[in-house]
């Protein structure tokens, strides 16, 4: 703070709103900001080079830690690689449930995102509310995989076991529940008038620059451009389903609101058409070079023995060769490449994360507006450090 | 009448003590229990339970989070003004408190065969035969709610820190903007009561013709007074001088151990203030229903009406976001400032033709 006009502010790592440790360094005049420099790379783990030295196998559970709001989504983009390099198809049940699955962690991720961008304008009671349901979709993680956040349950081939029998039942009820809890949100914030004054012609974003950047998710829907890869290149069986794609036409913060909403409804009705096609059925695929045998012969037999002990020791080879992955993750396309040298190791795994292209946005978007808005930028880009510093 | 002192009688010094001491303790616990109630029924509003640890239903929280803070390292930054970093808790929690000197808790009352009435700064004057008050109640309050920014505007600027300064910025602009509609929002009641003197107002008041219901204008004003007073003390969706997820906590980020709780406890002995001033004003003070006939009643209803007032904020902070620095001052200055400007004008026209009251629009 030397005699001039300018003030430099350092925002971050260590602050209430910037969802983690993000840092910004703001030059503001009065309360106006300047310029804004995003500092990334506090959460910094090497996910990519470890996984060099890791099995396919032993790398999935890397993926859980990216977004780790949206742990099954990133298990989803990571295992599509994989078998795309495998060429191995997947059995109907563990398709149906890896939807059910990845919807629900749209759901969680956006009512995590709900939550923050609510308290970071100051309705803290949402907050409590969203992490209340969050709270359902993290005890079905739980009930599935064991953990509520690292689930690390999807494999190359299908899934690492069967559902339990009280699956079904529990997101049914909550998939029931759930339209319900959206209104209430919605019943809080979309006409109240303060919220629609923060968000109202709030960071905008033109559909050309936001495909310039590359923003992509509820982000680029909200700046209007129609474009969501479940059904634009489906994968993993989307194209069985039907749900709509909401677009903004404001490219504001309350657009891509809206969009989120509307885009947590249409999971609700994508979990629904799941749960109908959910027929009993094998959730691995037989491809015993891949897959682990059923955890019976690995305890009665000493061929199953073997079979564990040599996927469990060296891993799968995979066929020579790279792919590239995307999927529509809840913060917009998580794409996958990998590098295969034909070994059981990946050659070069690379993370396209949303988090981090969707943050280059934040400087256009944030510059010329005030202090304030900065936070409501922050909650609609809906950034995860975790999966921006890897 | 016995010994007297500069010419008032003995007893009125021996009241006026244990007034101040009732008062202050009262304002004390309020405060205290304040921040318990709000955890608790913030809570309940967001299906959270509260503090329910310390002491049955955790009615014990508050002395903990007192104690707590008590022990506490006292940090002073390094390149802080240690002058200034020093008197900004106390220049913001004294005025706090002293405003509670002007206004009236009660009905004048017996007590041993003495005339007292349940206001600090009042005597009841038997020569008169009514209750004397500072005749300038309403000016007082004004001023020492004024008084308190500087606390605020202190404490930014003695911390030395950026956010703090942007805290301390932020709330000395909007708590002068707000003073001046919450100050032009009393003025019809002046105009009706054509006193300034709170005991005045509240006599004017009697009987149930409470300012809130009992004249349009008056009614828009309480209004507008209300949001004005919620603004003063930077309450949710005015927090933004600690708007904690923009400056971490505004003014006070560098302050730790007693003189944080300082800050916290300004915060709320303010919300105690302006509730019992708008309750002054507006509610009717400590009227209600058989107050004439049972006098005692009167500081129950008074408490009634600020504890109701508080808990609307409280409400209201469950509820709502929070505006954004320009949007305030629209709010003050470019909607809440002319509508009161009108309303005055308004009262003044109204009351030369003799419309002050909903029953005179109406006709009797």
């Amino acid at each position: 703070m030397a005699n001039n006009e300018i003030m430099t502010i350092n925002m971050g790592p260590q602050h209430p709103s910037t969802h983690g440790v993000l840092r910004m360094v703001i030059e503001l005049d009065g309360e106006t900001i300047l310029k804004i420099d995003p500092d990334i790379g506090y959460l910094h783990r090497g996910v990519e080079k470890l996984s060099e030295h890791r099995t396919y196998h032993q790398t999935l559970p890397l993926t859980d830690r990216l977004d780790y709001l949206a742990p099954m989504s990133n298990n989803l983009g990571y295992i599509l690689a994989v078998e795309k390099l495998l060429g191995i198809d997947v059995p109907e049940r563990a398709q149906t449930i890896r939807i059910i699955m990845t919807e629900l962690t749209r759901l969680q991720s956006h009512l995590v995102w709900l939550a923050c961008h609510a308290l970071d304008i100051g309705a803290m009671t949402v907050f409590i509310y969203a992490f209340r349901e969050r709270e359902a979709i993290m005890e079905t993680y739980e009930l599935i995989s064991g953990a509520r956040m690292t689930s690390n349950f999807f494999r190359a081939g299908g899934l690492s076991q069967d559902v339990p029998a009280e699956f079904e039942k529990k997101v049914r009820d909550f998939i029931a529940e759930m339209p319900g809890f959206i209104d209430t949100y919605e019943g809080l914030l979309t006409g109240n008038p303060i919220w629609r004054k923060r968000t109202i012609g709030n960071g905008i974003i033109s559909a050309e620059d936001a495909t310039d950047i590359g923003i992509t998710g509820p982000a680029l829907r909200g700046s209007g451009v129609n474009f969501d890869l479940r059904r634009d290149i489906p994968y993993a069986g989307y194209e069985n389903y039907t749900f709509e794609v909401p677009v903004g036409t404001e490219c504001d913060t309350f657009d891509r609101y809206k969009c989120r909403l509307i885009e947590m409804r249409e999971s609700c009705k994508i979990v629904t058409q799941a749960m109908e096609r959910l027929k009993p059925g094998p959730v691995l695929a037989d491809a015993p070079q891949v897959c682990y045998p059923a955890k019976d012969s690995v305890y009665n037999s000493i061929e199953g023995l073997i079979h564990h002990f040599k996927i469990a020791s060296e891993g799968y080879p995979v066929p020579e060769g790279e792919v590239y992955m995307g999927i529509e993750a809840p913060k917009g396309e998580l794409g996958f490449y990998l590098v295969s040298d034909g070994s059981s190791k990946p050659y070069r795994m690379r993370v396209r994360p949303p988090s981090f292209v969707n943050l280059q946005a934040i400087e256009k978007m944030a510059k010329g507006a005030m202090l304030a808005d900065l936070v409501a930028i922050i909650g609609t880009l809906d950034i995860v450090l975790g999966e921006i510093d890897r | 009448m016995g010994i007297e002192i500069l010419g008032l009688p003995l007893y009125y010094y021996i009241a006026m003590v244990a007034k101040v001491l009732i008062a202050f303790v009262f304002v004390l616990l309020t405060v205290a229990y304040a921040t318990y109630a709000e955890r608790k029924i913030i809570g309940w509003m967001q299906v959270r339970i509260g503090p329910n640890r310390t002491g049955p239903m955790g009615l014990l929280q508050p002395i903990a989070d007192g104690l707590k803070l008590f022990f506490k390292e006292e940090i002073i930054p390094a390149e802080a003004n240690k002058f200034a970093f020093l008197l900004a808790p106390l220049v913001a929690l004294i005025p706090a408190f002293i405003t509670f000197a002007v206004i009236p808790f009660g009905d004048t009352i017996k007590i041993f065969g003495y005339d007292v009435p349940l206001q600090i700064v009042g005597y009841y004057d038997a020569g008169v035969g009514k209750v004397v008050d500072m005749n300038v109640g309403v000016l007082y309050v004004l001023a020492m709610s004024s008084l308190g920014v500087y606390g605020i505007v202190l404490a930014g600027w003695a911390s030395n820190s950026k956010y703090s300064l942007i805290g301390g910025l932020r709330s000395s602009a909007q708590m002068i903007s707000y003073e001046l509609a919450a100050g032009l929002a009393i003025i019809p009641v002046f105009m009706l009561v054509e006193s300034l003197s709170l005991q005045e107002i509240i006599k004017a008041q009697a009987g149930m013709k409470w300012f809130i219901w009992n004249s349009p204008m008056t009614f828009v004003a309480g209004m507008i007074f209300y949001v004005a007073t919620l603004a003063e003390v930077n309450r949710t969706p005015f927090d933004l001088p600690e708007a904690e997820t923009e400056l971490v906590s505004g003014f006070c980020t560098e302050y730790s151990s007693m003189k944080y709780a300082m800050f916290f406890m300004a915060e709320y002995a303010n919300m105690v203030t302006v509730s019992a001033v708008m309750v002054t004003l507006f509610l009717g003070g400590w009227d209600g229903p058989f107050v004439s006939a049972i006098p005692w009643l009167s500081p129950l209803y008074f408490i009634a009406k600020v504890y109701f007032l508080m808990f609307l904020a409280m409400w209201i902070r469950a509820t709502l976001p929070r505006y954004r620095y320009d949007q305030l001052m629209h709010l003050g200055w470019k909607v809440m400032l002319p509508t009161t400007l009108a309303l005055i004008v308004v009262t003044a026209v109204a009351g030369h033709f003799g419309f002050y009251t909903f029953s005179g629009l109406f006709g009797n």
